[in-house]
């Protein structure tokens, strides 16, 4: 539903997004990452038209966003950073001129402002200007301007910044609930959210994709992944850190500090292993008085940052 | 078109959803009336007409109309509606004309509420009604003419501040590029062409023309055209800021 080929933005010299191809299908969920001025929004802002490439191509459910940008405009619904909207009127007033704009009339229109009111849980606050109101209600009028018309794609920019963990989760259900008849792209700091609800994670960095897979298979690029971590009294912390280290499937481990006399020790396994069982079955054996003990599925901000700060780490090191 | 409806309505709402618009009508008024009575001795000069009121239109205009027209696009940018508002389903100059419409339908309502001027003139002698309405047809073009600047100037920053000193001087220039302020400098190097060219944006020498009471036809395509002209160019200024 989402093509894009060959995307490219130029801001005088510099290169905000760079060659970058995507598709996104329906039912699919695109978490899209990276660092701040990585071309997230940017993106985002050529997908709906607001700014043009300076070259490639995006075509929405068949039309060309550039030379078929009104009906390209009214299969998207989008909430831009920030959501911004016009203070000055009401909630109920401004989803009606969306409404009319995006072709309602009468009842047709009270409709569907009403079903969109219910999704977003507005009614409390309908008839209060918009600049009056909570940052998370602002944030769900731009969210109920954007899936008025239940477009079949949805972009949204930083959906759910700074909203309490209560108006995240619903944010979270909203989408998940929306997710299987539309092609979503929802771009995002937050690596729990992309867990939460995306079904695709793709990270960008200065304007190129540099990974893009389920979020299980980012998880799988950890190198937390399948590794085990175990709490014990920080007496046993160096028989036991000896004993792991001699297990033929660990590769390396850390050990943390001392802290309330407890230490935690990680164990990493070689490329594809299992650690688990054995390091249970050891654990038992030895009678190390384990307080805790658990297998990593991999930690994404881990991946994030081994993938998205290489560069830095590369330009500071030449520079030494 | 039903667009340019939508987007007309929003915009026009917005005036009367802020104290800008009672402060903008009864400034308007308040100097309409102290332009026309106290500089311009209506009374003293015993004739019932409207001239001396319409004289000051323009010079009044110079500064509230781009009050008006500041805010039209330069709000939108500093807010951030406008990435909204241009990503609508909406074709970009359907947008342009729906917002300057409403803007120029304010001030039609400002200008209407001068009416007791209109009656006053009426009770106490027999004025010449046609020419007062060839006057208010003037004054309105004339208005839309300096809106048209105004919001394609706009259009250019997201500073209102900006927005109106960048208008009020363009606006200055067109008002006055038929007096001999402004002749003398292209006279002494121009082609007569040039200074005929110069002369003949004037606003004065249009709206006056239209206040003599003589509905000439040239003097409405000259304003009809300037806002055509101008709002194109808004259209274009946009369309340049989404290249980035």
């Amino acid at each position: 539903m989402i093509e894009i080929e060959g995307l490219t933005k130029r801001f005088g010299p510099v290169t905000a997004v760079a060659d970058l191809s995507l598709s996104v299908g329906k039912g699919e969920v695109l978490g899209f990452l990276g660092p701040n001025g990585a071309g997230k929004s940017t993106t985002m802002k050529m997908i709906t038209g607001y700014l043009t490439p300076t070259s490639g191509r995006i075509s929405i459910c068949g039309h060309d966003v550039e030379t078929d940008q009104i009906s390209a405009q009214s299969q998207i619904g989008y909430l831009p950073e920030g959501a911004p909207a016009y203070g000055d009127m009401t909630a109920r007033q401004f989803l009606h001129f969306i409404a009319g704009v995006r072709g309602f009339r009468g009842d047709g229109a009270n409709a569907a402002v009403a079903k969109v009111v219910a999704k977003t849980e507005l009614a409390p606050v309908l008839d209060r200007p918009i600049e009056t109101l909570s940052k998370g209600f602002k944030r769900r009028v731009g969210l109920a301007q954007a899936i008025l018309h239940d477009p079949p794609v949805l972009i949204m920019d930083e959906p759910t910044d700074g909203l309490d963990p209560n108006q995240k989760h619903s944010v979270r259900a909203l989408l998940k609930a929306m997710a299987p008849q539309k092609a979503i792209i929802v771009s995002t700091h937050l690596l729990e959210e992309v867990e939460a609800v995306c079904t695709r994670a793709v990270i960008i960095d200065r304007g190129s994709i540099v990974a893009d897979g389920k979020p299980s298979e980012l998880l799988a690029r950890s190198r937390y992944h399948n590794a085990v971590t175990m709490t014990l009294p920080a007496g046993k912390a160096a028989a036991a850190a000896a004993k792991l280290k001699l297990l033929p499937n660990a590769m390396t481990l850390e050990q943390s500090a001392p802290d309330n006399g407890l230490v935690q020790i990680t164990v990493f396994p070689k490329a594809g292993a299992l650690l688990v069982e054995d390091v249970s079955t050891l654990a038992v054996r030895e009678q190390w008085d384990v307080k805790e003990l658990y297998a990593e599925a991999g930690r994404l901000d881990e991946v994030f940052r081994a993938i998205t700060t290489h560069d830095t780490a590369r330009a500071r090191a030449s520079a030494a | 078109m039903s667009q340019v409806w939508q987007i007309f309505k929003r915009e026009f709402a917005a005036y009367f959803a802020t104290p800008l618009a009672y402060v903008f009508i009864v400034i308007f008024l308040f100097a309409m009336g102290a332009f026309t009575f106290y500089i311009g001795r209506f009374y003293d000069n015993g004739v019932a007409d409207l001239g001396v009121f319409f004289s000051y239109h323009p010079w009044l205009y110079l500064f509230l109309v781009p009050a008006i027209a500041m805010r039209l696009w330069a709000e939108e940018s500093r807010t951030g509606t406008i990435e909204l508002l241009l990503t609508l389903p909406v074709p970009l100059w359907e947008t342009v004309v729906g917002k300057f419409l409403a803007a120029w339908a304010f001030t039609a309502v400002a200008l209407a509420l001068t009416f007791p001027i209109w009656i006053t003139v009426n009770y106490l002698g027999h004025p010449d009604n046609g020419v007062i309405v060839a006057g208010y047809i003037g004054s309105l073009l004339m208005a839309g003419g300096y809106l048209a600047i105004g919001s394609c100037l706009s259009a250019t920053t997201n500073n209102q501040v900006i927005a109106f000193v960048v208008t009020v001087v363009v606006c200055f220039l067109f008002t006055i590029s038929g007096a001999p302020l402004v002749l003398d400098f292209f006279r002494a190097w121009a082609p007569q062409v040039l200074i005929d060219a110069v002369s003949s944006f004037s606003f004065i020498t249009h709206f006056s023309a239209i206040t003599a009471g003589v509905l000439d036809l040239r003097d409405l395509i000259f304003f009809l055209s300037l806002i055509a002209l101008f709002l194109t160019a808004n259209v274009a200024i946009l369309d340049l800021r989404k290249s980035g």
